[in-house]
């Protein structure tokens, strides 16, 4: 016992080690030269002494991060200093659920999906279907007009939305992000959305400023974000300061909506009562155009390249963002057994009207797109569209005694 | 994080005003002190294992606190923290340890034998007696800011120190990575469980990293000392016992205490202690000794008296629920102990809740009869 107590942790050790080092004496741990100290550190405590317990794990992260990946990547930075130990403690802290494989990981800026690429590589096959980011492309398509058949049946479905993230280049994302750069976020966004005109011009809130008047018109309309609460986003330091820095803005239409600094630097959100998904499609296509040639003006850029597309804090939200969905009843499909099977060959998924992680009430869910990576906006919204009609075409038979027929999964990506 | 905070050196690009926290709607101590003044001169300074400014005051920036109640708002690195920093620190010691200057210097006294009385407690009113402390150890860094491989390390050089204890000290360490169910209910049972931190305070301070991974129970076979490992502090060092025995309860605190110190000197590494700062831990409220003694005991009548309140300032005792910090109490019964940690000695502090709780009982049998206290209430201690 005391020879491993010893070499543990014997002072005489560690100023051999400085002195190999060309230290000179162990009173130089205490120095204000960090670098030799950390150096010394790094020896003291290789990545195998600090490589996470990922036994009772259930996420991306723990399923890609090997002993060996982790030892490479482990003193790496980014140009923003951002590590990777800084992406994983997210996974690390939520080891998750044996039945919902979360993520685990986050990026701090955009070049984290660069540097430590061993690792989110093969996170983001995981996560989305078998996309390759070395070999595949991403395609951005915001063209609505192609949308057909976009006008849903209202007595089914009794609103229609779409959301998105995007990201300031050149700033670190929510994890990373100092007080200065979230405040410089804010700043470059609400500047750009103040130029907005017509049917899109409003007004931004800040969170920290509002009134409590404000506050409760912005819960009524449903626009109101709170501080997060769940652990996968506080581990990864995503609600660090707040409230400084953190806002919504919306149209005058209460149509269009921007939250900024939440999850992401922006979400940007299209919604209305009713069906009419086209319309809410053309409206959120014309805004982040918009946007984006208010924030170009300036000389500013949203994050985004050929293999991820546009470039968001959670490796899920990679590609498009893009989240379409609504709120329908199913009073009779979603009793029917084969309701999950329906879904999953359309790329559909279900959750309840609050949204992620709620159950539904009554007979209404929400549906929405499953995927975000390897396919367009577009064709996105479009299987969103034609899932739909899909769904309420076989509650209108089971309302006719008539039999429903599951249908076939969905390609992938394309060849 | 650890091996260097190069990302400090990122920030230093804003300027002082444009990274400097809103701290307009906030009560606790880090808020009251510091000034873009004090921000501007350390922020760009790290200790040696690369801890920060940002760091030291991030949970105190995500918890604004209640007007009620102050926090402290900031917590250490690591040992040096309390140096390199010493500009925010030492007046949010000041405030929080009734002015306390950074020339003071503490008194440690661990000697049982100089403590007066203590074995009389009327049991009919003190259910229970209990001694807390901390302790960490010297040349790693502490519970906010330590790596998986650090945290590791201190949780295998306590369980060596702690399985060579004998005698009424022989004991067991249970993981709370490998515990079974049947282990957890029982310490559930006996009161000794601690739970992954919920408390924004702890979770904002980075203390909640990786868990459970490295943080475990050890207590004796008696089940009347035990030590909770890489919870909030690297150790944290408890003996207790039901009844009103605080005598023994000190007397077992202070040897257990004793003989884990020599057993880590003896390999050349000891705990962090300073002769202005006392015992260095995590939180700067725990500084100088780390004590908390006190009881849990019946007080109905006493309690809801108009100078309860005022009685316990003058003990310099503090009340909390039976859960601990920040829980209400149940059925009358209290949790009183020393509300002093810094500027006076283990021995002073448990000697003041002694006999100030041998009063408070006599008080309330005083009051159950229907007479009168108000000749019994005490000076200023």
């Amino acid at each position: 016992m005391a020879s491993s107590f010893t070499r543990l942790i014997s002072k005489r050790n560690t100023a051999v080690l400085l002195a190999g080092l060309g230290a000179g004496t162990a009173g130089f741990l205490l120095s204000e030269n960090s670098s030799l100290a950390a150096e010394a550190k790094k020896k003291l405590y290789p990545p195998s002494s600090d490589y996470p317990d990922l036994r009772k794990h259930n996420n991306c992260m723990a399923s890609a991060l090997t002993p060996a990946i982790y030892a490479k990547l482990r003193d790496k930075v980014t140009p923003n200093n951002w590590t990777l130990d800084q992406c994983i403690q997210t996974g690390v802290d939520n080891p998750g659920h044996p039945f919902i494989k979360t993520v685990g990981c986050v990026a701090g800026d955009e070049e984290s999906y660069e540097v430590f690429a061993e690792l989110f590589d093969p996170v983001i096959k995981d996560r989305h279907n078998g996309y390759d980011p070395r070999v595949m492309k991403h395609p951005t398509d915001l063209d609505a007009s192609k949308i057909t058949h976009g006008m849903f049946d209202e007595n089914y479905v009794l609103s229609s939305r779409v959301r998105t993230g995007r990201s300031i280049r050149g700033l670190s994302l929510p994890p990373a992000c100092s007080r200065a750069e979230r405040r410089e976020v804010e700043r470059v966004v609400v500047t750009a959305l103040a130029g907005l005109k017509g049917d899109l011009a409003g007004h931004y809130y800040s969170l920290g400023d509002m009134t409590e008047k404000e506050q409760q018109q912005l819960i009524d309309d449903h626009f109101l974000f709170d501080k997060p609460v769940s652990p996968l986003l506080t581990c990864a330091f995503m609600a660090r300061d707040w409230p400084d820095a953190r806002g919504i803005w919306h149209n005058n239409d209460k149509t269009f909506l921007i939250w900024v600094n939440e999850e992401d630097h922006t979400r940007v959100i299209s919604m209305e009562k009713g069906g009419n998904m086209k319309r809410v499609f053309e409206r959120f296509c014309n805004g982040l155009k918009q946007v984006e040639h208010l924030i170009q003006e300036r000389g500013w850029e949203f994050m985004w390249n050929e293999r991820l597309g546009y470039v968001l804090t959670c490796p899920s939200n990679l590609g498009t963002g893009l989240r379409a969905g609504v709120h329908v009843r199913l009073p009779k499909l979603s009793k029917d057994p084969r309701f999950s099977k329906i879904l999953d060959n359309l790329r559909l998924q279900k959750r309840g009207t609050g949204g992620v992680d709620t159950a539904a009430t009554g007979d209404t869910f929400d549906i929405s797109n499953l995927d975000r990576l390897g396919k367009s906006e577009v064709e996105l919204v479009q299987l969103l569209v034609d899932g739909v009609n899909y769904l309420i075409e076989c509650e209108k038979r089971l309302e006719k005694g008539q039999d429903i027929k599951i249908p076939s999964p969905i390609v992938q990506f394309r060849k | 994080m650890p091996f260097g905070n190069t990302h400090n050196n990122f920030k230093l690009n804003y300027k002082v005003e444009e990274e400097f926290p809103d701290l307009s709607k906030h009560n606790n101590h880090m808020a009251k002190v510091l000034t873009k003044e004090i921000y501007g001169k350390l922020r760009d300074k790290q200790t040696p294992s690369g801890y920060t400014l940002d760091d030291v005051i991030q949970t105190g920036v995500d918890n604004p606190g209640h007007p009620f109640i102050m926090t402290v708002g900031c917590v250490a690195g690591d040992e040096e923290s309390y140096e390199v920093f010493k500009d925010l620190l030492d007046p949010v010691i000041s405030d929080r340890h009734g002015g306390y200057k950074p020339t003071d210097k503490h008194k440690t006294d661990l000697n049982h034998e100089n403590l007066k009385g203590g074995d009389d407690l009327d049991p009919n009113y003190v259910l229970s007696s209990r001694v807390r402390t901390g302790r960490s150890i010297k040349g790693f860094t502490l519970p906010p800011h330590n790596s998986r491989g650090e945290r590791r390390i201190i949780e295998r050089l306590s369980i060596e120190a702690l399985n060579s204890l004998d005698g009424e000290f022989k004991g067991k360490y249970y993981p709370l990575k490998t515990m079974t169910d049947a282990e957890q209910e029982q310490l559930i049972a006996d009161h000794f469980l601690f739970d992954k931190p919920v408390s924004p305070l702890l979770t904002c301070a980075g203390m909640a990293r990786d868990w459970p991974d490295g943080r475990g129970i050890w207590h004796n076979e008696n089940k009347t000392f035990l030590v909770w490992v890489n919870e909030e502090d690297h150790l944290r060092v408890i003996s207790m016992q039901k009844g009103g025995n605080m005598r023994e309860v000190f007397r077992r605190f202070c040897v257990g205490l004793q003989k884990i110190e020599e057993i880590f000197k003896k390999h050349d590494r000891g705990f962090m202690w300073n002769e202005h700062l006392g015992y260095i831990l995590t939180c700067p409220s725990n500084l100088g000794t780390g004590l908390r003694g006190g009881v849990h005991v019946k007080l109905s009548k006493l309690s809801t008296h108009p100078k309860f309140e005022e009685i316990l300032t003058r003990l310099r005792l503090q009340k909390r629920g039976t859960g601990g910090v920040d829980t209400a109490s149940v059925g009358g019964v209290f949790d009183i102990s020393n509300a002093d940690r810094l500027g006076s000695s283990e021995v002073e502090q448990v000697q003041l809740v002694v006999d100030g709780v041998k009063l408070m009982v006599e008080m309330e049998k005083k009051l159950e009869k229907g007479e009168s206290i108000d000749s019994m209430i005490p000076a200023q201690k």
